[in-house]
């Protein structure tokens, strides 16, 4: 009888191994989802490093400019004159100037203000979200009695040009503290940059990620890494300045999405993602683009 | 308020290269704002650059002008120390000028 029986009970033996395998496999697949935000940006960093070679790591501050040779000439002869002087100059004097209370800016941040940039956005974590320089800029104006500036462009686009340039060449230092919402909102902000939304159907990674370098009409798509380092920008197109809400706002438009608010959840995440992921880039702000 | 003017001027040899940003809203009077309403023509007329008393580079402007337009030229005759007047008028009568030292 044993003889007999050894053969049937072979395949039964394989089969509880197998579920046992599986059983392991599938008591390890939830570590794995759990977000590693370290592991995340290596692996974009290396993305980028890999697709292009002779790229140096900190060019890709300089978004289009560090994607074709062209651009980067006309771009040197610019940054001569660059035509975010005045805003810097008036920023420069908004930020020293007193509020009615007789309080400035210097008060409201670390060291001053001055080369704070690179620090932006953090995770607050008595509120529970996430903090950017636009966000806290306008928590000071509030705190001290002044009504809030808009978002996009002019005043505040000019504050954050003065102060990311006391910032400029200092790496992006963006830490996300062990806490589960702060895990949150960089997960979310991930998930909102790979989502596909919008009567066009892009993501922000379809043109930032997959297609950098590449022609958009007659724009070249700069490279997501390093992408809000050279943040506020002067834009040729908008004749003007804007912030970091006013690109969120004007990409989702241009992909026919609906936009979401200023200073959104969404929006302040993904900064906080776009920012982690750039970690150890320098602030290049003000910027110059086409 | 600042000047509307920035101006660098480099003497290089016997040639002068003179860079200049102009800060002006340049509207050409065929845009309309949020509200529909037509925003009146505001531009630089004339924009001159003075060597010495002497113009040494004069531009009629119209409406065609970008906003905070930039000027490059370079002229010969100056050197290093030398004074350089920049001024413009606008269609509404407005002006303003600025002296730069020939680096």
């Amino acid at each position: 009888m044993r003889f007999v029986l050894a053969p049937v009970l072979a395949p039964v033996l394989a089969l509880i191994s197998a579920a046992l395998a599986a059983g392991v496999i599938a008591q390890a697949a939830p570590a794995a989802d759990k977000p590693d935000p370290a592991a995340d940006a290596k692996a974009f960093r290396n993305y980028f490093v890999t697709k292009f070679p002779s790229v140096k790591l900190e060019d890709f501050v300089n978004g289009p400019y560090s994607m074709n040779e062209d651009m980067r000439k006309q771009w040197v002869e610019k940054e001569e004159f660059p035509p975010y002087d005045f805003a810097l100059d008036a920023g420069k004097e908004m930020f020293a100037k007193p509020f009615k209370n007789g309080k400035t800016y210097a008060d409201c941040f670390e060291n001053g203000g001055i080369g704070v940039r690179q620090n932006f956005p953090y995770f607050d974590a008595q509120k529970g979200e996430v903090v950017t320089l636009e966000l806290a800029i306008n928590r000071c104006r509030e705190a001290n009695g002044e009504a809030p500036l808009s978002y996009v462009k002019d005043d505040m686009a000019s504050l954050t040009a003065y102060m990311a340039y006391t910032s400029r060449g200092k790496p992006f230092d963006i830490k996300i503290p062990d806490d589960p919402r702060a895990l949150a909102a960089y997960e979310n902000g991930k998930r909102y940059f790979y989502t596909r939304r919008g009567q066009l159907n892009f993501s922000c990674a379809s043109c930032h990620v997959q297609s950098p370098g590449q022609r958009l009409r007659a724009e070249i798509l700069a490279p997501a890494l390093g992408i809000l380092n050279a943040m506020p920008i002067y834009r040729s197109e908008w004749a003007g300045m804007g912030t970091i809400s006013r690109r969120f706002i004007t990409c989702n438009s241009q992909t026919r999405a609906v936009p979401e608010e200023a200073q959104s959840e969404d929006y302040r995440d993904l900064e906080y993602y776009l920012s982690y992921v750039s970690n150890g880039l320098p602030i290049s702000g003000p910027g110059a683009r086409p | 308020m600042a000047s509307t003017i920035r101006v660098r001027a480099i003497a290089n040899g016997d040639t002068t290269e003179v860079q200049a940003l102009i800060q002006h809203p340049m509207d050409s009077g065929f845009v309309k704002d949020a509200q529909g309403a037509v925003i009146p023509a505001h531009f630089i007329q004339q924009l001159t650059f003075e060597h010495n008393g002497k113009a040494v580079f004069t531009a009629d402007w119209g409406p065609a002008v970008a906003k905070d337009p930039y000027v490059k030229f370079g002229f010969k005759g100056a050197s290093k120390g030398d004074e350089l007047k920049v001024s413009w008028v606008d269609n509404k009568g407005a002006s303003d000028s600025t002296t730069a030292k020939i680096q």
